[in-house]
C-alpha cells in the first residue's frame, strides 16, 4: 500500500517535469501554473473536508487575506513581500484559531453557514476598505524577490509552483498515513466512536481547520504575486464555492482527486469560453451532473470501477 | 430622532418580511429533505424578473402575477424530481454542490433570455407615502407586510389544521416512521420544493417595486434568508418569521446609524455571534444524536 501511494507522487513529478517541454505556447504555461496553484489549495482544503469531513463555504476568504496582505504590506509600508507573505499567513491562522471553536462545536449546515459568513464578512472588508485596497477595483501586486533575483516570467513561476505542488502532495500523503491523520478519519466516521478512543474531536478539527487556511492565505499570497493584480472576487463566495467543487468533483478524502479537481475546473472556464453567454448555464449543468451521477467524486469512483485503491 | 429610527424600523420590516418568506422556504424543504436549498434566491430573483416581464407584455396584473409564482413552483418541482430525489441520502457537500449547480444554471438562463438589465415594477396601489410620526412608509411596504402576514397564517392553518399539512410535518419528524403509517414521503418532498419556490417568487414580487430586480440579486436575497432561517432554528417556522424580520430589521439599523457600506455584512456578523452562543440558533431545540 505504501508503495503504491508513492507511485502517484512519482507520476506528479514526472508530469511536472516534461510538462513546460510539451506545452505549446505561454497560454498553456499560464494554465498549467494556475491549475498547480489552485491544486495546493485544493489538497489543503480537501484535508478540512474529504478527511476530517468538516465544511467549509468561506475558503476564499483566507485565500483573500493572504493576497491582499502580499498586496497592501508592500505596497502601503514597504514591507519585503516574503515577510507580508508571512504576515497574511498569521493573521490568518490566528483569525482562523479564534473563531474555529466555537464553529467547531457546530455541524453540517450550522458549520456551513458559519464558515459562509465570515468569508462573506472578510470580502466585504475588503471591497469597502478602499484607501487599503483599491475596493472593488483591486489593486497590483509587487514582484516577488529575494537576494535581489525577481520572479518574473512564467518559467520561473512555473518551476516554483511546481515545486510547491510536488512537496504538498508528499506531505499530504504523509500526513493522512500518520496518527493525525488517522484521527482525522475516524471523527470522520464516528465523533463519538472517535471520542470514545480517545481522540480529542475538537483540538483535531480545530488544528486542520487552522492548517488548511494557512495553506490557503499562502497560495493566496502566492497566486497573488504571480497575477501580479488582486481583486475583491478573489475572496468571494463563488470562489469559496469553486474551490469546494474542485475538492468534491476529484473525489473527496482522495489526495490524486484534488489534484484532478484542480486541473478539470480550472481548465472548465477556458473550454466554456466558446458557449458565449451560456457559460453559467453549462458550468451549473456540470456541477449538478457530476454530483448526481458521481456522488464520490471522479478518481474514487473511477478507483472503484477499476478496482483500485484511490 | 424616533422619525429617523422608525423610517429604519418600517425599511427594515419591509425587507424583513421577504427574508422571513425566503426562509420559510428554506425551512420547508431542509424539514421534507435535509437539504439546504441554495437556490433559494433564485427563485426569489425569477418572481421578480418574471412578474416584470409578464406585466410588460401586457397581461392584466393578477394574471402576470399568478404566473411569476406558478413558474417558479414548477421550477422548484422540476429541480426536485431531476436534481434531489435521485440522490436521496447523499452527504451535506453533494446536495449544497448541486442546489448551487441548480442556481447557476437558473441564473444563467435567466440571463440569457431575459438580459442583465435591472427592471422595476410599479407599486401595487400608488406611490403615495404615508406619514406616520414624521417617519414615512410605502404603500407597497403594506403589501409586502399584509401579504407576509397573510402567508404565515395560512401556513399555520395548513401546518397544524389539514391533514396534508400533518403529513409533512409528520415527515419532517421522522421520515421512516411516517412512511409506515401511510404518508407519501415523496409526494412531500414534491410539495416542499414547490410551496418553498412559491414563497420565494412571492417575496421576489413584493419586494420588486421597492427595490429593483435584475439577475443577480437572488444570491444575496437567498443567502441572507438562510441566515434568517438560520438564525430562527433551521427547522422552526416561527424561527423563520422571526428570524427573517431580525435580519431585516438589524440590517437597516446598523445602515442607518452604524455603517451602510457594511450593509451586507450585517446578517453574517449576527449570525457568527448568534452561533457561537446559540450553536442551534435562537428557538431550534436541542437535539440528540443517535450513535
Amino acid at each position: 500500500m505504501q508503495k503504491n501511494v508513492y507511485k502517484g507522487l512519482y507520476l506528479v513529478i514526472a508530469i511536472l517535469l516534461v510538462l513546460p517541454f510539451v506545452l505549446p505556447n505561454s497560454f498553456y504555461l499560464d494554465l498549467a501554473i494556475r491549475m498547480a496553484i489552485n491544486a495546493v489549495i485544493v489538497l489543503g482544503l480537501n484535508l478540512l473536508i474529504g478527511f476530517a469531513g468538516q465544511i467549509s463555504l468561506g475558503h476564499a476568504g483566507f485565500l483573500g487575506i493572504g493576497a491582499y496582505a502580499s498586496a497592501v504590506l508592500p505596497t502601503h509600508f514597504g514591507w519585503h513581500p516574503l515577510l507580508a507573505m508571512a504576515a497574511g499567513a498569521v493573521a490568518t491562522g490566528i483569525l482562523a484559531a479564534l473563531v474555529a471553536r466555537p464553529i467547531f462545536k457546530l455541524k453540517g449546515n450550522y458549520l456551513a453557514m458559519a464558515t459562509l459568513g465570515l468569508g462573506i464578512i472578510i470580502s466585504i472588508a475588503l471591497r469597502n476598505e478602499a484607501q487599503w485596497t483599491g475596493g472593488p477595483d483591486g489593486m497590483p501586486v509587487p514582484a516577488m524577490g529575494l537576494f535581489g533575483f525577481e520572479l518574473s516570467n512564467d518559467k520561473q513561476w512555473y518551476w516554483v509552483v511546481a515545486l510547491l505542488l510536488s512537496v504538498s502532495v508528499w506531505a499530504s500523503l504523509n500526513l493522512i498515513d500518520s496518527p493525525f491523520g488517522r484521527a482525522l478519519r475516524a471523527l470522520h466516521g464516528s465523533e463519538v466512536a472517535s471520542q470514545v478512543v480517545g481522540v480529542d474531536v475538537v483540538r483535531y478539527k480545530v488544528a486542520i481547520f487552522v492548517m488548511s487556511a494557512v495553506f490557503a492565505s499562502l497560495m493566496g499570497s502566492v497566486t497573488a504575486h504571480y497575477v501580479g493584480f488582486v481583486s475583491p472576487n478573489f475572496a468571494d463566495f463563488f470562489h469559496s464555492i469553486e474551490l469546494v467543487t474542485m475538492v468534491v468533483i476529484g473525489g473527496m478524502a482522495s489526495v490524486y482527486g484534488s489534484l484532478v479537481g484542480a486541473v478539470l475546473l480550472t481548465a472548465l472556464p477556458q473550454a466554456l469560453a466558446t458557449f458565449e453567454g451560456w457559460e453559467t448555464v453549462v458550468f451549473g449543468s456540470i456541477l449538478m451532473l457530476s454530483m448526481i451521477f458521481m456522488p464520490k467524486g471522479l478518481v474514487p469512483t473511477l478507483a472503484a470501477k477499476f478496482g483500485k485503491e484511490g | 430622532m424616533l422619525a429617523q429610527f422608525l423610517q429604519f424600523l418600517f425599511s427594515g420590516i419591509t425587507v424583513g418580511a421577504t427574508y422571513a418568506l425566503a426562509a420559510l422556504g428554506f425551512t420547508l424543504i431542509y424539514n421534507a429533505s435535509n437539504v439546504i436549498n441554495f437556490a433559494q434566491g433564485e427563485f426569489i430573483m425569477l418572481g421578480g424578473m418574471l412578474a416584470v416581464v409578464f406585466t410588460q407584455s401586457g397581461l392584466p396584473l393578477p394574471a402576470a402575477l399568478a404566473l411569476a409564482i406558478v413558474i417558479p413552483a414548477m421550477v422548484g418541482v422540476v429541480i426536485e424530481k431531476l436534481a434531489i430525489e435521485p440522490v436521496k441520502g447523499a452527504e451535506t457537500v453533494t446536495l449544497i454542490i448541486i442546489t448551487i449547480g441548480a442556481s447557476l444554471v437558473i441564473r444563467g438562463l435567466t440571463a440569457v433570455f431575459l438580459g442583465k438589465g435591472t427592471h422595476g415594477l410599479p407599486a401595487f396601489s400608488g406611490e403615495t407615502p404615508i406619514e406616520i410620526l414624521g417617519a414615512t412608509l410605502l404603500p407597497q411596504s403594506l403589501w409586502v407586510l399584509g401579504v407576509t402576514a397573510l402567508v404565515v397564517v395560512a401556513l399555520w392553518y395548513f401546518f397544524n389544521r389539514t391533514l396534508h399539512g400533518k403529513a409533512m410535518l409528520a415527515t419532517s419528524y421522522n421520515r421512516l416512521a411516517a412512511e409506515l403509517v401511510g404518508i407519501n414521503t415523496s409526494w412531500v418532498l414534491f410539495m416542499s420544493f414547490a410551496m418553498s419556490a412559491a414563497l420565494g417568487a412571492l417575496g421576489g414580487i413584493l419586494l420588486t417595486p421597492i427595490t429593483m430586480t435584475s439577475y443577480d440579486v437572488g444570491i444575496m436575497l437567498g443567502l441572507k434568508g438562510f441566515v434568517a432561517a438560520v438564525l430562527g432554528g433551521l427547522g422552526n417556522g416561527l424561527g423563520a418569521v422571526v428570524g427573517g424580520l431580525l435580519v431585516g430589521i438589524l440590517e437597516a439599523m446598523g445602515a442607518g446609524y452604524i455603517s451602510s457600506a457594511y450593509k451586507d455584512a450585517i446578517p453574517f456578523v449576527l449570525i457568527l455571534f448568534i452561533l457561537f452562543f446559540m450553536p442551534r440558533g435562537l428557538f431550534g431545540g436541542k437535539s440528540t444524536d443517535r450513535v
